[in-house]
């Protein structure tokens, strides 16, 4: 038989995090669940009329802002996966005594703010810059083209800042995957392609499907690279959230707005995960008995 | 001994694109080096069709680095390995005639038994029929049907063993490689599938080369052994062979306990000890007189007899009994005869009088043979493969003989 003490001792670890969430999450989602459902202004204060208006207004005004922060946090999600998976297997079984240089450069870029590598790609891509003139010199881009202000310009912004987010969990299961499973792939006739496909992608699926979700969810929502790589026309749902809490100061709608892009990311991580199914989400770690 | 050479294939799936038969192996010049360590050096080995044929060594031996070049896993720096005559050196593993089963088993975690099992088949693009009962008559022939669904996690060691042999088998391989595939089971489970896998090697009639550093097993199961130390074979011949005739001193180290007494061959029948006497042996014609050697003698074979009454037709040595050890089916007597060598003597638990009887520590005793049990060997080339640095590739899990 255990002691209470010791039976006590789980709750007493789970304690300071539980506190923080609840303070610091559980709280704060409270008020803003109930501020999307005033009507008033900062001025005269707002009253709880549950104006469910709020959110159809929201979706109907801004669904282009929805479809475009999805597409452009999609496209960037794929960029990233098909830089970050050659990359990841490169580091984990090929790089030898370079592996630990070669994750602390995966690593460095955030030794900087997120805000300075932004404006920094902002400079890299300004019209003026040698970067661009070789873009036209090399015909990829008209004479008269821009890169800045366009979406190219948004998704590239996304994939560059996100990839350690994919990187890093495609490297750690990349990792743990046991080398004699690729032996034996190859010795029951699987060429390199299909070891690739049967065995190495299956058992890496936990990194691959982590990767996704730390890099799609904050691209949905992120307006750094938006504002600073984008033009008005590249406008994502996080501008228009940024724009309504801090500029605009209505308070109601970008609640909402917030709530509404919670709920269509929730939804869509739920069929993602019934369509990946749990155990991959999970990991599966059973060792053999 | 070569009872299952002529073995047809048991299992009647003629004319498809997998084992069309089996084959043997040959190892011409197989030099394998791993930067300045050479794991394997300048080896030559012909296994024959058919064969159990085995490798037995201690850790860092060169045995798991042979199989894996026989396999593809590596490709060997220098020679050649033919394959049914064909050299397949410089071939990845996909493209050999061959199977393996890995000692840590390998089986893929994300399928189940039936997938794990199919995984080759569904490569060499057989029909999904031919398929479905090739896979079920392999985990019927292990005694896995009723787990066909599950994932090897929910297995047993013993279990996921014999899903790993099924799953190499089922493809009719024309040879079968084995990296100690028993090395991570406990000892009574060991010794069934010792059987089981000798068994089915001689329904199945395919050639296996099985790597090992367990000389029980090697003695069990093998047609031939090839004894191997610091990359090197030092005796290949039949388990009868290998321990009641050894070449070289470590052979007769590592093949069950021996008594070697440093000596120097008179003749083709005679052997002059360090100690002085001058004994009949066995066998010696393969020393020239003046040859430095040794003289050994099994335990089981000496008989220890109070000092004076040694039978006068039988070679002896005179010695003191320094312990004796009390083994249930036998008697284990450490003498000291003399130069710093120490024997070993084994006297069965015939009876308990006789037991009784056997002479004690500190006791005056003569050890004797016939002549035809001492044989010669000559010192290894290197002795202690131990002090080598370890073969990268060689994760066997030391420690767990017997």
């Amino acid at each position: 038989m255990k002691t209470l003490r010791q039976r006590m001792v789980p709750y007493w670890l789970l304690g300071p995090g539980l506190v923080w969430l609840a303070l610091f999450f559980v709280l704060p989602m409270y008020f803003m669940g109930e501020l999307s459902l005033k009507t008033g202004s900062l001025a005269d204060g707002y009253q709880l009329t549950w104006a469910t208006q709020n959110y159809t207004d929201a979706i109907s005004q801004y669904s282009t802002q929805f479809v475009r922060a999805f597409y452009y946090a999609g496209t960037a999600t794929i960029i990233c996966l098909l830089i970050g998976y050659p990359l990841a297997y490169a580091i984990a079984f090929k790089a030898g005594r370079w592996k630990n240089l070669m994750l602390f450069a995966v690593v460095a870029p955030f030794f900087t703010t997120y805000l300075i590598r932004t404006i920094a790609w902002k400079t890299i891509l300004q019209d003026s810059s040698p970067v661009v003139g070789f873009l036209k010199f090399v015909h990829l881009i008209p004479q008269d083209g821009r890169v800045l202000a366009t979406s190219g310009a948004v998704i590239a912004g996304l994939t560059y800042n996100f990839l350690p987010f994919m990187v890093l969990p495609l490297y750690a299961s990349l990792e743990r995957l046991d080398v004699r499973l690729l032996e034996a792939s190859k010795d029951l006739y699987a060429s390199t392609r299909t070891t690739f496909f049967k065995v190495t992608v299956p058992l890496t699926m936990p990194g691959i499907i982590a990767g996704i979700l730390l890099t799609f969810i904050p691209a949905a929502g992120d307006y750094v690279n938006s504002t600073f790589l984008g033009g008005t026309s590249q406008a994502m749902i996080g501008n228009v959230i940024q724009s309504k809490y801090l500029v605009i100061n209505d308070y109601p709608t970008a609640a909402a707005l917030s709530f509404t892009l919670l709920v269509i990311i929730l939804a869509a991580l739920m069929l993602y995960i019934k369509f990946a199914g749990t155990e991959a989400l999970m990991g599966e770690d059973e060792e053999p008995a | 001994m070569e009872s299952s050479v002529d073995a047809p294939p048991v299992d009647g799936e003629e004319g498809t694109s997998v084992g069309a038969g089996t084959a043997g192996v040959r190892l011409e010049g197989v030099t394998k080096r791993f930067g300045t360590f050479e794991a394997v050096k300048d080896m030559d080995l012909e296994i024959a069709d058919g064969e159990f044929f085995t490798m037995l060594g201690p850790s860092g031996c060169g045995k798991t680095t042979t199989l894996r070049m026989i396999a593809g896993f590596e490709q060997p720096t220098e020679g050649k390995v033919l394959i049914d005559g064909d050299n397949v050196a410089g071939q990845p593993a996909y493209k050999r005639p061959t199977n393996t089963v890995f000692q840590s088993y390998a089986l893929f975690p994300h399928m189940n038994l039936e997938e794990n099992v199919g995984f080759g088949l569904k490569r060499k693009k057989v029909g999904k029929a031919e398929i479905k009962k090739r896979v079920a008559d392999e985990l019927e022939r292990v005694g896995l049907s009723r787990d066909a669904k599950r994932k090897p996690a929910q297995l047993s060691g013993g279990q996921q063993q014999r899903v790993a042999l099924a799953r190499a088998l089922v493809n009719l391989p024309k040879v079968l490689l084995l990296d100690e595939p028993l090395g991570a089971l406990d000892l009574k489970l060991r010794k069934g599938l010792q059987v089981q896998l000798k068994t089915i090697q001689r329904d199945v009639g395919i050639t296996f080369v099985y790597v090992t550093h367990d000389q029980e097993e090697a003695l069990t199961m093998s047609d031939r052994i090839a004894v191997m130390n610091a990359g090197r074979i030092e005796q290949c011949a039949g388990p009868e062979d290998v321990y009641e005739r050894p070449e070289t001193t470590f052979v007769a180290g590592f093949i069950g306990v021996s008594n070697l007494l440093p000596a120097v061959a008179t003749g083709p029948n005679e052997v002059k000890l360090d100690s002085g006497e001058t004994i009949p042996t066995g066998d010696a014609s393969r020393f020239s007189s003046g040859d430095r050697c040794y003289a050994v003698v099994r335990p089981e074979k000496l008989t220890a007899t109070t000092s004076g009454v040694a039978p006068s037709d039988r070679p002896s040595i005179d010695g003191v009994v320094e312990t004796s050890l009390y083994l249930g089916n036998s008697t284990q007597m450490t003498v000291d005869v003399g130069n710093d060598v120490k024997m070993k003597v084994l006297i069965p638990n015939a009876s308990e009088a006789e037991r009784q009887d056997l002479p004690g520590g500190g006791s005056r005793v003569k050890l004797s043979w016939t002549a035809e049990n001492m044989h010669l060997v000559r010192e290894s080339p290197e002795e202690a493969a131990g002090a080598d640095p370890i073969d990268p590739t060689d994760n066997n899990t030391e420690g767990v003989t017997k």
